[in-house]
């Protein structure tokens, strides 16, 4: 808290940014509103710190999630003048004098003010079997770990960069029109495992990726790779699954099992 | 008791006019169209054609129309449009490696712009003659 009380301080003379946030308290409010704050502005105050100020200083029960600071931890996703950004990562400088609105990820149902729920998105991680499927269950320990040259590693090490902050999904018109769309994150997860050299699951997540709802859902609107904070281009991701998809169409009307 | 009451929002029909990303996305989707109106055309005239030189003359003389000019001009336009924009996300389909790194995506589209070039002229050679 000691720097947000320095911040105070030398704000005095300071310039000031203007912070809307929509608000939402279930328990209140019918319906979200926007709410307007003056804060004293720093260049280099992030646009979570920002919120933190307005909590310690103007309005304790504004509500927003955050952990790490440093972009990792994946939970301050928010809408930063209706673009899908980390608050964390996000700063003032690039807005300042203009005002700042900040609003829930869209696409998802806001919990609370800035704090929205992700079961569905959490749902889908989970459900795109998200671990190494080994080729043989019964490898000893003993035997010593699975290995793997950089080449091998190349081929998935982006797509496993992901910080499940959901972003994409607030940037992705196809999940906002259609909640059942397997979605960028859980496809780019998913292809991160079936391109790997450990892993021997890729024809069960196969079922998942040919489905309607699958890759075939996305019409390759590539918002999600310009707003991914950590360079995962779910984008390249699902345009490579669906050549993969396609291959097993074909192979599936010569043999079919 | 739960105050729990998750508020959700819903997507306006304008939801593409709101950020200039999904706009331009919505251009190349719109630009299909008016590639299915110009196959049209030609396929009309491939039809005209087998039905005798006089029908055939009739539908190149009728696309002489000023009309018909400037729709050429603008399907054109949109089709470039449509190709450039479609050329730079060519990378994110490609999974190439050499020496165990990815192909550069500028190698790529350069590749497509490329082949795009010699079969334009290859056509154009062949409509010529
Ligand atoms: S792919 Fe990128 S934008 Fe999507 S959840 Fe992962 S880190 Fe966030
Ligand atoms: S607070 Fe952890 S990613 Fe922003």
């Amino acid at each position: 808290m000691s720097t947000q009380a320095t911040h105070a301080q030398q704000a005095v003379v300071d310039k000031v940014i203007e912070i809307e946030i929509l608000r939402y308290r279930p328990e209140q409010d019918e319906k979200p509103f926007p709410q307007g704050f003056e804060i004293p502005y720093h260049p280099d105050m992030s646009i979570l710190e920002a919120l933190q100020y307005i909590k310690d200083h103007l309005d304790s029960s504004v509500s927003f999630r955050w952990s790490c600071r440093m972009a990792i931890c994946g939970s301050c996703g928010l809408m930063v003048n209706n673009i899908p950004k980390l608050g964390c990562k996000a700063f003032l400088r690039d807005y300042y004098p203009q005002k700042v609105t900040l609003e829930a990820l869209a696409n998802f149902p806001i919990e609370r003010d800035l704090v929205v729920v992700m079961d569905d998105f959490i749902k889908k991680l989970e459900e795109i079997k998200p671990y190494i499927i080994p080729e043989r269950d019964e490898k000893c320990l003993s035997e010593g770990t699975y290995q793997q040259t950089p080449e091998q590693m190349e081929k998935y090490a982006k797509f496993s960069m992901c910080i499940n902050c959901g972003l994409c999904y607030s940037a992705c018109p196809q999940y906002g029109l259609d909640k059942s769309f397997t979605g960028p994150a859980a496809l780019a997860l998913l292809a991160r495992y079936n391109r790997d050299s450990r892993d021997a699951g890729s024809a069960e997540r196969m079922k998942i990726v040919n489905q309607e709802q699958g890759v075939w859902s996305c019409t390759f609107v590539g918002y999600c790779s310009v707003v991914c904070p950590k360079g995962v281009d779910p984008a390249a991701a699902i345009q490579l699954l669906k050549v993969e998809s396609s291959k097993d169409y074909l192979i599936g009307m010569f043999k079919p099992d | 008791m739960s105050k729990r009451k998750p508020y959700r929002r819903e997507m306006n029909n304008d939801w593409w006019l709101k950020n200039i990303f999904y706009s331009k996305y919505m251009i190349r989707e719109g630009s299909s169209i008016f590639i299915t109106l110009y196959s049209l055309i030609l396929a009309w005239g491939v039809f005209r054609l087998s039905q005798g030189e006089e029908a055939f003359n009739a539908w190149l003389s009728a696309l002489q129309h000023p009309v018909s000019i400037v729709f050429h001009l603008l399907v054109l336009l949109i089709a470039l449009y449509h190709t450039i924009t479609w050329f730079s996300l060519a990378p994110k389909a490609v999974d190439l490696y050499i020496k165990g790194k990815p192909l550069d995506g500028k190698l790529i589209v350069a590749g497509h712009y490329i082949t795009f070039t010699i079969v334009t002229i290859f056509c154009l050679i062949v409509i010529m003659l």
